[in-house]
């Protein structure tokens, strides 16, 4: 027993109790099931544990005052209606945001922030972090930190890219076919159905395996394999405005099928397509950064997170995390945008209700 | 039960032509190859004799359809032909590591099906409580991350800081179940923390749709205790989309299961199909996807089959 | 009607908050009320009135989003419902309270067989054992006239009509014998002969067991039939109570008595213009949906200036027609005869001129408006569509159509469908037609989705429009107070087929078709005595469905 695990205990006890004498009934059963999961992990893992423990919690805080505050300058900056709903957002919604900010700047400023360029070879291979290299160097020598800047750029301007052409084509179509019906509807709900019964992964190793694997083609396979779940959304999205009556009313009144979609349906549909957009980001920056990890994405010299954590990945079994750290920034943008889009989608759900 | 019976067979007959389409995909894809197969695998720089002969080997002198009706034929009685690399049959390799990528996905499905579906109706029944929030946020969090993430920070802290797991996957029909498992358990818990996520914001979204229909709140009015509104008046309509998400996540597992088998270096169909997309070798990529494509087409039918067979409407018409 | 007087339910100051916004807002604001045992009570009100919320909560029951203030007060039987703890509370609903929804197609579980739920209640409290229960539900079925008592149980929800299973739920509410059941629109989805079947078994069955009741209902005619005392609700407050006929008789407060002369309005009708060619003649329609045939050797004929009602229940093929005549469904055989010319049957051959001379105002005026897209565009368009009008002439034209109707063009102008209420939306779908300048408007229900008032004024507009513009309408409704009022000719259909047509004088006076006189005398009526004497009229077994057959 030493002064740190008494301490944190203590403090863990004394904040429950508290938050129970003041009934504020989430912050104690945060506290207290912390407490409780802190017991298990103390006798399981030991002082280290704790630490770990600890460290997690500061975290989330750290987190959490970071997301408030980006909230509240969002707020402060933002238009007034964009203002009010900003202000009844989640913390998770800011926390995303603020991710997705960061991320922008730094893909935007790739050239302006990085040390040195992204095929540069400075050092020997795999050294560890010194002042010049904040995250060391990786198997040729290439400063680490530099790289992950720049497949901010590479990697997440693939992805947009081949989710903004799937959009394009997705939704057009899925609209279109929304507003005419009839046959040619048909025809595409079939083809779309057809396609979408072939696992994404599966389909694209299997374009790539006879297309090559150039930037081009990588935009151009993945796009159309991720077109038709935006038609399917689109279509079903649009198919809900088309029965309304003032759909009727306009194609009654004579109006052309491109007036129909362009100022009757578009509008009202909107919102679930823009959430659609994020969602479908995330499966594409998934799928780009798997392919990438298997070696079939994006080729080197480029910077690209996928195939970083495959080159580095050696290093895990000597238990460095530095194989971890690309695969995190993978992992943290989908969770952050994954956090703004389940906040639009409730609150498009909210609306409804 | 006539009704049923027609829309049933309408269902299979659909996924049957679904697969046939399909199957005329991937062989197509080859097809549309600059050049042709035999190109592909010789390279610029062969001689007309050397592309001629091999042409000949793979009896590519002859019409496309053919070729397919052959290939598809072939392939109904598990010959998918020779490997352009090894000059091996495709189905020897193909079939051990199938076995193997089926006894991942279904260790996986073992543990999370049970743990998702309980947990996610824990969550709709104590929905927008703190314990929902957190769980929507840890859950998002394990479906946002890549698996190979999820996989080496499994690696980092289970093997080679906790030395608990073995890191690498690899197994042979020799070992013992028990070692199997042991073996295998760090891919399948890879698998098993996206998957249960998922299933679980699946099943307490549908619990939740249903919790707010009319029928329940009359039953909550006849005095119907809260656990009995659930079993009784939830569940039985919440079988279709339960059984969905099941299906739907079972399919992720038999096909998303590649890259954790890269990860765990797991002998899988998935390390197979990389590898022979990497190298081109098309016979054995043709065989992967028309094996992945069809248990992924099947878990779907079984999905729409279970949800047709458990709906009231249909079970009894009028 | 009872002997036994003392009180049952007594509501004290009940205040009711809804969520919404981030804030709670009251819904309800303080009411009273009492209730004795074997009396029925009917809440009355518009939508917004706070009825159901009120109804719930004599149960001790809020939906989600909702609460009950501190301070107010529920008693029923002397136990205080707002401080009774979850579980007992539990044990008090559908034994000794029970409620009837409005849908109870939507209340029933679709999994179970209706007498399974039946007998749920009666188990779970152990009054009775499930043969026991099942033999009861028979009987209450019996008594409620449903057909094949002892076998109607065992179906699924789905295979049982609307009006059945409205009657089963009532049986259901019966099962525990409770002292109290909450009525909450059991009739409102229904039409109005099968309406008749479900008022007078659930009448009869409350009377039997002596049992008290909450009836909550919109339509005043309905509530006078079955109520002894009624109270009227105006947003969460009360506008005033008194026993059935002091309150049809002798109503005190303004907005009761407005609520009263609605069915008022009524205009003098047209004679049928001579030597001319009606405007729009409908000739020997047969249409179908796929193979199910809906319409079969429809005709009817609509003259410059004048208003020809279609009336009819739901599925007797008269918004079909209107589909046939706008060309959304083209006739299987038949022709639509515009001014004496064929009119093309599908709308998408026919031409812009064809289109602008027919225009149509629906009933959800919700749907009817692009929610984003402002009020002057959505009346602009045609103007700028058809007559290709453009910048301040547009404008100039926007403002005189929204003075047409009666709203200050400066004030509607920018602003969007969603900040109006429903009469102002409905206001505004008319203007979009007005704007074309069309000869002829369909209006597919309009009024039926509105309050009693807003519909009067609704009404008042259409006739004050028709005489200034010299409109013809076609007017499909269920609803025979709105064709009295504004209707010149009638047209009643039955199962796609036109049963009777003529002027309305003529239609509306005896000898009638059997089907007209049926559907004429379901209409409720607001003397409290009508449906005894309708009954007696008719005998038992010869009410609604039944007769409907004949």
């Amino acid at each position: 027993m030493n002064y740190f695990i008494i301490g944190f205990y203590a403090l863990l006890i004394g904040a429950s109790s508290l938050a129970a004498y003041y009934q504020k009934r989430t912050p104690f059963v945060l506290l207290f099931s912390l407490t409780l999961v802190s017991f298990v992990m103390g006798i399981v893992g030991g002082e280290s544990m704790l630490w770990a423990v600890t460290l997690l919690a500061g975290m989330i805080a750290f987190s959490a005052g970071v997301s408030y505050s980006f909230r509240e300058f969002l707020v402060l900056i933002l238009p007034r209606d964009l203002a009010k709903e900003m202000r009844t957002a989640p913390l998770t919604a800011g926390f995303g945001l603020f991710v997705i900010f960061t991320y922008a700047i730094s893909g935007i400023f790739a050239p302006i922030i990085a040390p040195f360029g992204e095929a540069e070879v400075i050092s020997s291979a795999f050294a560890p972090a010194d002042e010049n290299m904040l995250l060391g160097a990786d198997q040729l020598g290439r400063d680490m930190f530099s790289r992950i800047i720049y497949g901010a750029r590479n990697t997440v301007g693939l992805a947009l890219l081949a989710t903004i052409l799937a959009f394009a084509m997705g939704a057009t179509a899925g609209l279109y076919a929304a507003t005419k019906g009839g046959k040619l509807d048909q025809l595409l709900g079939r083809i779309v159905d057809v396609i979408m019964s072939i696992p994404s992964l599966i389909f694209s190793l299997l374009l790539l395996s006879i297309f090559g694997t150039n930037t081009a083609t990588l935009i151009i396979v993945i796009a159309i394999i991720y077109a038709p779940r935006v038609f399917r959304l689109a279509r079903s999205v649009g198919g809900n405005v088309v029965v309304m009556d003032y759909i009727e009313a306009a194609k009654l009144r004579g109006e052309g099928t491109w007036y129909l979609i362009r100022k009757e349906i578009l509008p009202n549909s909107s919102a679930p397509l823009i959430a659609e957009f994020g969602l479908e980001f995330c499966f594409v920056f998934l799928l780009v950064a798997g392919l990438s990890f298997l070696g079939l994405g994006i080729q080197p010299p480029t910077a690209d997170w996928g195939s970083m954590v495959r080159e580095n990945a050696t290093l895990i079994s000597f238990g460095e995390i530095t194989p971890l750290i690309p695969a995190g920034a993978i992992a943290l943008l989908t969770v952050a945008v994954n956090f703004v889009v389940d906040w639009m989608l409730y609150r498009s759900s909210g609306l409804k209700e | 039960m006539g009704d049923i019976l027609n829309i049933v067979l309408k269902r299979l007959g659909l996924g049957l032509v679904t697969l046939l389409v399909i199957s005329i995909i991937i062989f197509g894809a080859v097809e549309l190859l600059p050049g042709d197969i035999a190109q592909a695998v010789l390279g610029q720089g062969a001689t007309e004799e050397n592309l001629a002969a091999l042409r000949e080997q793979l009896g590519l002198n002859r019409a496309a359809p053919i070729r397919y009706f052959e290939w598809l034929g072939n392939a109904v009685t598990g010959d998918f032909g020779r490997s352009l690399v090894s000059q091996t049959p495709v189905s020897e390799a193909i079939f051990t590591r199938f076995g193997n990528t089926l006894f991942l996905a279904l260790y996986a499905a073992i543990i999370a099906v049970p743990v998702a579906i309980f947990l996610g109706v824990l969550v709709a029944l104590y929905r927008n409580t703190v314990f929902d929030r957190v769980a929507n946020v840890v859950t998002l969090t394990s479906i946002s991350s890549p698996e190979f993430f999820l996989g080496y920070v499994l690696i980092l802290f289970l093997a080679v800081k906790g030395g608990y797991f073995p890191a690498i996957a690899k197994i042979d029909d020799g070992m013992s179940l028990v070692d199997k498992l042991d073996r295998t358990f760090l891919p399948a818990l890879t698998m098993v923390l996206v998957v249960v996520a998922h299933m679980m914001r699946m099943t307490r979204a549908s619990i939740i749709n249903l919790l707010a229909s009319p029928y329940v709140e009359m039953a909550r009015l006849k005095g119907v205790p809260a656990w009995k509104v659930i079993v009784k008046h939830t569940l039985p309509n919440a079988w279709a989309p339960v059984i969905n998400v099941v299906a739907l996540n079972l399919a992720y597992l038999v096909t998303g299961v590649v890259l954790v088998e890269v990860v765990f270096v797991y002998p899988g169909i998935g390390q197979l199909l990389v590898d022979a997309v990497t190298k081109r070798d098309f016979p054995v990529v043709q065989a992967c996807c028309l094996i992945f494509a069809a248990t992924f087409i099947l878990l779907n039918l079984a999905a729409d089959v279970g949800s047709i067979l458990t709906n009231p409407r249909l079970r009894h018409p009028k | 009607m009872s002997q036994d007087k003392s009180v049952l339910l007594k509501i004290k100051d009940l205040r009711i908050e809804g969520y919404s916004d981030e804030h709670w807002i009251e819904i309800v604001h303080g009411i009273d009320l009492t209730l004795h045992r074997g009396e029925v009570m009917g809440l009355i009100g518009e939508s917004g009135a706070g009825k159901s919320t009120i109804g719930l909560a004599a149960m001790g029951f809020t939906r989600d989003g909702c609460r009950i203030s501190k301070g107010s007060s529920i008693e029923f039987d002397g136990m205080e419902l707002t401080t009774t703890p979850a579980s007992d509370l539990q044990s008090l609903r559908g034994a000794r309270i029970a409620y009837v929804a409005q849908s109870a197609a939507a209340s029933f579980n679709p999994a179970h067989k209706i007498i399974d739920q039946h007998t749920e209640a009666p188990i779970q409290y152990r009054i009775q054992k499930r043969l026991e229960s099942q033999e009861d539900a028979m009987e209450l079925y019996e008594r409620l006239r449903l057909p094949n008592p002892r076998e109607i149980g065992f179906r699924y929800p789905h295979q049982v009509s609307g009006g059945q299973l409205q009657r089963a739920m009532t049986a259901m509410a019966m099962a525990c014998r409770p002292d109290l059941i909450i009525f909450d629109e059991p009739t409102t989805a229904l039409d109005v002969t099968t309406q008749i079947e479900v008022l007078s078994a659930i009448r009869d069955i409350v009377d039997q067991f002596n049992t008290a009741a909450i009836y909550i209902t919109h339509d005043l005619a309905v509530v006078a039939q079955m109520a002894n005392v009624i109270k009227v609700l105006l947003k969460g407050d009360e506008v005033e109570e008194a026993d059935t006929r002091t309150m049809l008789e002798n109503p005190k407060d303004d907005y009761t008595k407005s609520l009263w002369a609605v069915r008022d309005f009524k205009r003098d009708q047209k004679p049928r213009p001579v030597d001319t060619v009606p405007l729009v003649s409908v000739k020997n329609v047969d249409a179908a949906y796929g193979d199910t045939p809906v319409l079969h050797d429809v005709s009817f004929d609509i003259f410059a200036g004048m208003t020809v009602a279609v009336v009819g229940e739901s599925g007797s093929g008269k918004s079909t027609a209107a589909r046939c005549i706008t060309g959304l469904l083209p006739p299987t055989s038949g022709e639509i005869l515009f001014n004496g010319e064929a009119l093309p049957p599908d709308y998408r051959d026919r031409t812009k001129d064809q289109l602008r001379q027919a225009q149509m105002i629906y009933q959800m005026a919700d749907t009817a408006l692009n929610p984003k897209v402002k009020i002057s565009e959505i009346i602009g368009r045609p103007a700028q569509f058809y007559s290709g009008l453009k910048g301040p002439a547009l404008k100039n034209r926007v403002d005189e159509l929204l003075d047409l109707i009666e709203l200050e063009p400066a004030q509607y102008y920018h602003r969007y469908p969603p900040e109006l209420s429903g009469g102002q939306k409905q206001r505004i779908g008319i203007a979009r037609t007005l704007a074309a300048e069309p000869a002829f408007i369909i209006c597919d229900e309009v009024t039926s989705a509105l309050d009693q008032l807003v519909a009067e004024g609704i009404l008042r507009l259409l006739d004050k429009l028709q005489k200034e513009l010299n409109l013809s309408y076609m007017f499909i409704t269920h609803d025979l107070a709105t064709v009295r009022s504004i209707a010149d000719e009638v047209v009643v259909m039955q199962y796609g087929k036109v049963v009777e047509q003529g002027p309305k004088d003529v239609m509306f006076k005896p000898p009638h078709h059997a089907y007209t006189d049926l559907l004429l005398s379901s209409v409720p009526e607001m003397d409290p005595d009508w449906l005894t004497t309708l009954l007696e009229e008719r005998g038992v077994d010869n009410i609604g469905e039944a007769a409907k057959l004949k």
